[in-house]
């Protein structure tokens, strides 16, 4: 069609007196545009990129030390995967995830979570998308499952890439688990999908304070700094051990819980609790948020 | 800006004015399928009943507005600088919560009734706001893509026809951010004409444009106009009001000081006395003499404020006098001599 027709298809629709019923799918198009805009945002690219690129560097790391011909020593922190990576490339997935999970893909959270809405009100756009009408609760509800598609998409890069840097690097095959048992490779590929889904499901809660926060301001940039500058306090507090009465509250305090899926059999207490603490903060922060933005007047 | 002052007739007789009174047969049509639904509001668009807005710093920023906005008008909204313009749209079009007072638009409560009102509502609130990072044309997508009512099998036809209308169908796949102040005001007007609108709602919609893009958007107006759409306008250019709008309402300091025809407006004010002349110094002593205050001689031309009579004693004293007259009679009040009139001070910012 060309414009003059579509002009012609306006009046005559206008003529019909004829509004379109919005279907039942078309939040499904604000969907799809609002992850369009996010991912091909110059910003959302480069934090992929960095989170790319750790695997990348923890494999390169791994593999120069090793060719000194000393053997890489088991690290203090964490789960002690490290050591394993040698053996199988596989493990570098879950290395990868373990190194990122405290900071760097949470941080990433923060800033996309954090722009979400007050990103789109200091540059204006916010007002309209509300005129269109968007809706504020369809809007704000679009905003959180695009933030949560980047948390998946976000865990996915840093466990493919490991992966692929992993195979690259060093041998694949069957695995010891942590209970000592050994299990095949595709077993093992599977549990690592499964890990880097509980990653992702990790993040919900941060997903969900970096709304919050995005609702509370007209400038982006605060709403980033703020989430960031949150998570870290988080993170800090977490490690002082006076406040072991609280931490079971904090978002980040069963995070490398993630590591008992490599248990065999599979030790489900602690993912649990992990899933059921980031649910609640979903929610709790969800529902401020929405409460905040539905009665908030849009004046940027 | 840059038009010349209004010494020819202003409203109705202008020819590229649409009448609109002699169209109801489209207006009735329109209005028609809600009427029986909702309040009787007559045939406003807009009605505002004691809306008022303080926003939390304390400011009043728009006190008691009672607004009629008649369907099929092209309705200029007239204020200085921070009298409460964008605040007055921003509640009619639910971005903010009005302190007290109602606002009905389309004869619906907003914002209440945003989502049934606000897909026939087109709207350029305070400037465009553009993705600087997609194109024109993915910009309008993409808010083409919030509206819940705009079909999407035809979003990319309306889209085309939206760029096209405003001229901008060659720049449609640059950066927003590589657009020019008047490029980006297009593509704002572009977004608010995605699909065919009761009410088209523009703050200061000839920002930023060069004197083409002004005539063209005035142009652009008057067709929206014609073919049954209210155009909501605002501005602080007095002629722009002036050589688009049927009816307008002047604002200062958040109080609306009055609204009606443009005819109506300028017809409360007498129109100042010219003379033209090639003895301008004799003709204003002679005005002066007579009565006539705040003479002012400009080369040939001799203007003043008659006094009360008839003013064509003026033009045989003159005569008598030996001055010689080439032109006399009486200036068309301009908006802005109205205004004058109406707020007894100049245009300028309250503090
Ligand atoms: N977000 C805000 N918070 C507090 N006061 C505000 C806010 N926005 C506007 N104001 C005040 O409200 C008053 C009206 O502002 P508004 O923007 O409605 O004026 P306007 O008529 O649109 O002016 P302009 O012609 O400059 O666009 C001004 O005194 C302004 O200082
Ligand atoms: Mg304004």
């Amino acid at each position: 069609m060309s414009p003059a027709e579509a002009l012609r298809a306006e009046r005559a629709e206008r003529a019909e007196g004829a509004e379109r019923r919005p279907g039942p799918l078309w939040s499904l198009g604000l969907l799809r545009s609002e992850l369009l805009t996010t991912f091909r945002r110059w910003r959302t690219l480069a934090l992929l990129t960095v989170l790319a690129a750790v695997p990348v560097l923890i494999g390169i790391a791994v593999k120069l030390e090793t060719d000194d011909g000393s053997s890489a020593g088991g690290g203090g922190e964490g789960p002690a995967f490290i050591s394993q990576i040698t053996n199988n490339g596989l493990f570098l997935v879950f290395t990868a995830l373990a190194a990122t999970l405290p900071f760097f893909l949470p941080m990433a959270i923060g800033v996309i979570a954090g722009d979400a809405v007050a990103g789109e009100a200091s540059s204006g756009t916010l007002r309209y998308l509300l005129v269109a009408p968007a809706g504020r609760t369809r809007l704000l509800l679009t905003k959180y499952a695009t933030v949560l598609a980047f948390c998946l998409v976000a865990t996915l890069v840093v466990a493919v890439s490991a992966l692929a840097v992993g195979a690259l690097l060093f041998p694949l095959g069957e695995l010891t688990t942590i209970s000592g048992t050994r299990i095949g490779l595709a077993e093992g590929l599977a549990r690592a999908l499964l890990i880097a889904l509980v990653v992702a499901a990790s993040l919900i809660g941060v997903a969900a304070l970096g709304l919050f926060v995005s609702t509370l301001t007209n400038s982006g940039i605060a709403a980033m700094a703020t989430t960031v500058g949150l998570l870290i306090t988080v993170q800090i507090l977490d490690q002082i051990p006076q406040l072991d009465a609280v931490q079971p509250y904090f978002f980040s305090h069963y995070w490398l819980s993630f590591a008992d899926l490599m248990r065999d059999p599979v030790y489900y207490e602690d993912l649990v609790r992990n899933l059921g603490l980031q649910a609640a903060y979903a929610v709790v922060f969800g529902s401020a948020a929405w409460a905040r933005f539905t009665a908030k007047d849009i004046t940027a | 800006m840059g038009e010349p002052p209004a010494t020819e007739p202003v409203r109705p007789d202008r020819p590229d004015q649409p009448d609109r009174p002699d169209r109801p047969d489209q207006l009735k049509r329109q209005d028609r399928p809600e009427r029986e639904e909702r309040e009787p509001a007559g045939d406003a668009v807009i009605v505002t009943r004691g809306l008022t807005k303080r926003y939390r710093g304390g400011q009043l920023a728009v006190d008691g507005l009672d607004l009629t906005v008649p369907a099929g008008s092209v309705f200029g909204f007239l204020g200085p600088n921070g009298s409460g313009k964008t605040t007055t749209i921003r509640m009619l079009m639910g971005l903010i919560e009005p302190t007290s007072g109602t606002a009905h638009v389309l004869g619906r409560p907003m914002p209440h009734a945003a989502r049934a009102v606000l897909p026939r509502v087109g709207a350029l609130i305070e400037g465009p706001a553009l993705y600087g990072f997609l194109s024109g044309r993915d910009n309008l997508l993409r808010y083409d893509a919030a509206d819940p009512a705009a079909d999407p099998r035809t979003r990319r036809v309306r889209v085309a026809a939206a760029l096209d209308r405003v001229g901008l169908t060659a720049a449609a796949g640059k950066k927003a951010k590589a657009y020019s102040l008047g490029m980006k005001q297009r593509l704002g007007l572009a977004a608010a004409l995605l699909r065919p609108r009761r009410l088209l709602v523009l703050d200061e919609p000839t920002n930023g444009l060069d004197p083409q893009g002004m005539r063209e958007i005035r142009t652009l107006v008057r067709e929206l106009a014609s073919d049954g759409t209210t155009v909501f306008l605002s501005s602080h250019l007095l002629d722009e009001i002036e050589q688009v709008c049927t009816h307008a309402a002047v604002m200062a300091r958040g109080r609306l000081i009055r609204q009606g025809a443009v005819a109506d407006l300028a017809a409360g004010t007498r129109g100042r006395l010219v003379v033209t002349t090639p003895d301008p110094q004799e003709a204003a002593r002679v005005l002066k003499e007579r009565g006539v205050g705040d003479v002012v001689v400009a080369e040939d031309r001799v203007t003043g404020e008659p006094p009360d009579g008839e003013i064509a004693d003026l033009n045989r004293a003159l005569v008598a006098e030996g001055v010689r007259v080439r032109g006399f009679g009486r200036e068309r009040p301009s908006l802005e001599d109205a205004f004058v009139a109406l707020t007894g001070e100049g245009f300028d910012v309250a503090g």
